[in-house]
């Protein structure tokens, strides 16, 4: 049990430090590594709730395919650093930080006022197993088959969105 | 057994390990030297060492006490990252894949591989999708136009084939029912090896390794008559090291995979009518783990002597119009195999 | 108790320190001596030219977009391979329909044209068709060929 907290604080403190570092950092393909990271972070803390399925994904979907999209696009553009936007739009860096307290004392309300109820705590119990694709495939089959086969529409669909937009940036 | 116990015996195996991969790679160089001398009609290095056999640990050297060069108009940080990124992607992905059945050694139930993950497969999969932005962050920090193309050809080319590769192992795990490399291997008891079985999917998962890891003929980001030495053309000293082992730490791990996954692992036919002792059968195994490797192995060589480099967009249309349908035919008969006779 | 998982997590901490402590290592005892031609980057011989970083074809971004829809899709598949046995032929029919979604959004693509790399075509000079031309001069031929 002290193993997990000690790798849980871990993984939260990579987490936190590389999604600060990723807005800061002046140079979008900088960002897009420490997001990267990030995802790892993420990924680990899945694998902490015994969610082995999603944590894989995580990997292969978001830092494996997601962001090597993004890196093209970077590479693609060329972008060069954000510095000079971010010095003339000094109102909306106030209004951000404005923002970001009123989420950040929710947050606080959130952990320290609400204990779990005995109810959860069950479901948790319950949901351990929850999270390995065995139980993922068999739900798939038994109770989602619609929602699988409408996924697979809907990919259909991006696959025929992502052509169009596509061809129309060609002609 | 103790945590602690435990967590040594992981690092004693994990230090074995990637000692054991190190010295398969410097070897790997030094055969592919001596294998395309010998196809060419030519002698190879031989003189380090009897028939320059120490040759490998010369060349460390060398690259060791060579001069660290840093265009100074690449991007600093990110040019020493990606080697760092390619290097320890390629060998963290040995973690999953056994080289023999569980052995019992002083009392303890030790299986041959660091860790028995239910979900391995994916591990696999995971690291190889990883693979391409060490390439991809080399060419792009170098700051050199023949850099850039390599790393942006090579991420491309990566990722077209990483598609087929996936649907190739989903055949696999078809027929294992599980993700696991153990259990796959043990699924694949006597003659049912799974390139028995699907051939096709053995022989798209076989390229797309070939692709994956930017071998000849996909060695289209290094091809030295275009782009001298592609992504890694601004590399020298230890940070090129790096990409060379790691580009036959990959050859090892997809050799590996292939016979993991469509040769049988460590099966052996009929060993189990043999009556031999339950030592010598463990060896015998773990062996023939090793020749079906070096076989392959030798396989990737081979190839890389007798077929000429592709073009770029017969690269492409392979990747997309002939793999990817392939796999996906493959993945159907598979079911459909399953259905018919209950493997 | 120590996990599979915690036995993969010891296994990246030592291979990044284990790349870490080479890459270190060798940087203590080579040479450091930079000179301002010698951080130039390779443009055979020649004064580099230019910004680095040139524009690219848009196909490699589509191939990336593509290649991100079917991996999500390869993704959806595991869990069904990894159940399949168990559900029999329900789980075929299943499957099956996915896959057929998945292969009429592959065939769309090839009927577009998205899975085609195109490449521009090479403008080589015919001979014969120059040649047909009688009475011509050398230098005229010379000329046509620098034309087309």
């Amino acid at each position: 049990m002290i193993l997990e907290y000690i790798l849980f604080a871990i993984l939260g403190l990579v987490a936190v430090v590389t999604s600060v570092a990723m807005i800061t950092r002046p140079s979008p393909v900088m960002s897009a590594i420490f997001l990267v990271l990030n995802f790892f972070a993420l990924a680990g803390l899945y694998l902490l709730l015994n969610a082995q399925f999603i944590a894989v994904v995580q990997v292969i979907v978001y830092a494996g395919a997601i962001m090597v999209l993004f890196l093209f696009v970077l590479m693609l553009l060329n972008t060069d650093s954000e510095h000079a936007i971010l010095k003339e739009k000094r109102k909306l860096k106030f209004i951000g930080i404005f923002i970001a307290v009123l989420v950040f004392i929710q947050i606080g309300y959130i952990v320290f006022y609400s204990a779990p109820s005995d109810s959860v705590t069950k479901e948790i119990a319950e949901s351990i197993n929850a999270g390995k694709i065995e139980t993922i495939g068999t739900e798939l089959y038994t109770t989602y088959v619609l929602p699988f086969l409408a996924s697979g529409f809907l990919l259909l669909g991006a696959t025929i969105g992502a052509i169009v937009l596509a061809m129309k940036k060609f002609e | 057994m103790t945590l602690l116990e435990i967590t040594i015996i992981t690092m004693i195996r994990i230090a074995i390990i990637i000692s054991v991969l190190l010295l398969t790679v410097s070897y790997l160089v030094y055969f592919e030297r001596k294998i395309s001398a010998w196809t060419q009609n030519r002698i190879g290095p031989n003189r380090v060492g009897w028939r320059g056999a120490l040759q490998p640990f010369a060349d460390v050297g060398k690259l060791l006490l060579k001069e660290d060069i840093i265009p100074s108009a690449s991007n600093k940080s990110i040019h020493t990252l990606a080697p760092f990124i390619t290097l320890v992607i390629a060998f963290s992905t040995y973690a999953v894949i056994p080289i023999g059945p569980n052995v019992t050694l002083f009392g303890y139930d030790i299986p041959l591989a660091v860790a028995d993950v239910n979900i391995g497969i994916l591990y696999v999969l995971a690291l190889t999708s990883l693979g391409v932005y060490g390439i991809t962050l080399a060419g792009w920090s170098s700051g050199s136009k023949y850099s850039l193309i390599g790393g942006i050809r090579s991420s491309a080319q990566m990722i077209s084939y990483e598609v087929s590769m996936g649907f190739s192992i989903a055949g696999v795990v078809l027929v294992a029912g599980s993700l696991s490399p153990i259990t796959i291997v043990e699924s694949q008891y006597g003659w049912m090896w799974n390139a028995v079985l699907q051939p096709i999917g053995f022989i798209t998962f076989a390229i797309s390794a070939f692709a994956e890891t930017n071998r000849l003929p996909f060695d289209l980001p290094e091809a030295e008559p275009e782009l001298v030495g592609g992504y890694h053309t601004e590399y020298s000293s230890m940070k090129f090291a790096s990409f060379f082992l790691a580009e036959y730490a990959n050859m090892i791990i997809a050799s590996a995979l292939i016979v993991t996954l469509y040769l049988g692992g460590w099966q052996v036919p009929y060993i189990d009518k043999l009556g031999l002792g339950e030592t010598l059968t463990v060896l015998i195994q773990i062996g023939s783990f090793f020749v079906k490797m070096g076989a392959v192995l030798f396989f990737f060589i081979w190839v890389r002597w007798s077929i000429p480099r592709f073009r770029y967009d017969q690269l492409m249309s392979l990747g997309w119009k002939v793999m990817f349908p392939l796999s996906l035919f493959n993945v159907v008969w598979v079911a459909v195999l399953i259905m018919l006779f209950n493997i | 108790m120590l996990t599979e998982f915690g036995k993969i997590f010891i296994f990246l901490l030592l291979a990044i320190g284990f790349v870490g402590i080479a890459l270190f290592a060798a940087k203590l005892i080579r040479p450091h001596r930079p000179t301002k031609e010698k951080l130039l980057i390779y443009e055979c011989g020649e004064n580099v030219e230019g910004s680095p970083w040139v524009k690219f074809n848009i196909r490699f971004y589509v191939v990336a977009l593509i290649f991100l829809i079917f991996d999500v899709e390869v993704v959806l598949l595991f869990p069904w391979a990894l159940t399949y046995q168990e559900f029999g032929f329900y789980g075929f029919l299943v499957g099956v329909i996915f896959l057929l979604i998945l292969g009429l959004g592959m065939a769309y693509e090839w009927r577009k044209g998205d899975l085609n790399w195109d490449r521009t075509k090479p403008n080589i000079p015919e001979l014969s068709k120059i040649l047909t031309n009688k009475n011509v001069s050398n230098v005229k031929i010379d000329e046509q060929i620098k034309e087309s």
